[in-house]
């Protein structure tokens, strides 16, 4: 799941080696939480959080086929 | 559109050293020669170094190709694609067994990797190209459940008299549903409503 998120950003974002993703295990849910350059906040948001939406939307597909939650924050 | 400029002996040497350092072959890239370069009198003295231009023109089929891999493997998702050219897009097609975890809901799930797909190739190239992502004929399924129900709801609303609202709809599926009334005397379609939970309106005509 980590390694989805990572591939997709680092897909949008113009500094890919800038972008981290850590994997937080909670009791039900995982919670991935992704970094990216100041500058490309905006390449993995989107107008009105689309990007964010389709990034986890396809989070969630790939994580019901593996039976868990899954939750995508995109850190600041 | 990857371009490099490099210098050589001549321009063979020059042209070498281009393509090992982008990975390419030379059937991939277009050469231009910048400077001939000259050996010079007992190739010491005037000598000039060849210089030349090397650029790998931009392949969306290859960077389409590269990302969709990516992302099943990572998925874990099993699956193959074909991609093809239409006449203004580019059609990929995905088959398989267990496709309906790419599709998700009303191909929710297809809508967004469609426009990850879109995004990042895009990026890369220079000329932007349309790129529409379907799994074993989805799409024209879909297509024809919209139509259906666009019928089947505009004879409601002329029975009843009362407009209907639909539930919330990616711009492509409210336009089939538009496209299947437009020609219908007695019932109009409009959308309301902000993206994305922009929906349309099948009303009765004044």
């Amino acid at each position: 799941m980590k390694e989805l998120v990572l591939t997709l950003a680092k897909a949008l974002v113009d500094y890919p080696e800038q972008v981290s993703v850590n994997q937080v295990e909670g009791e039900k849910s995982v919670i991935i939480e992704l970094r990216v350059a100041q500058e490309d906040m905006g390449k993995v948001i989107g107008k009105q959080g689309r990007i964010a939406k389709a990034i986890r939307t396809l989070v969630k597909a790939a994580a019901s086929h593996q039976g868990k939650r899954v939750v995508v924050e995109i850190i600041q | 559109m990857k371009e490099i400029e490099v210098s050589g002996k001549n321009v063979e040497e020059a042209i070498a050293i281009a393509l090992k350092e982008l990975g390419v072959n030379r059937e991939d890239v277009e050469i231009t020669v910048l400077e001939e370069g000259s050996k010079g009198f007992l190739g010491i003295l005037g000598s000039r170094q060849a210089r030349v231009r090397v650029v790998v023109p931009d392949k969306p089929e290859k960077l389409i190709e590269d990302f969709l891999e990516k992302v099943l493997q990572s998925m874990c998702i099993e699956a193959g694609f074909e991609i093809r050219h239409r006449e203004d897009f580019i059609f990929v097609s995905f088959y398989g067994k267990e496709l309906g975890i790419l599709i998700g809901r009303h191909g929710e799930t297809l809508d967004a990797l469609q426009y990850l797909c879109n995004l990042a190739v895009n990026k890369v190239l220079t000329n932007r190209v349309k790129i529409i992502l379907d799994v074993e004929g989805y799409r024209k399924r879909r297509e024809q459940t919209l139509i259906n129900l666009a019928r089947r709801l505009s004879n409601k609303v002329k029975e009843t008299g009362k407009r209907i609202v639909l539930e919330p709809m990616s711009p492509q599926e409210r336009r089939v549903i538009h496209t299947a009334l437009q020609n219908d005397s007695r019932v109009l379609t409009f959308s309301e409503g902000q993206e994305p939970n922009r929906k349309v309106v099948i009303a009765l005509r004044q």
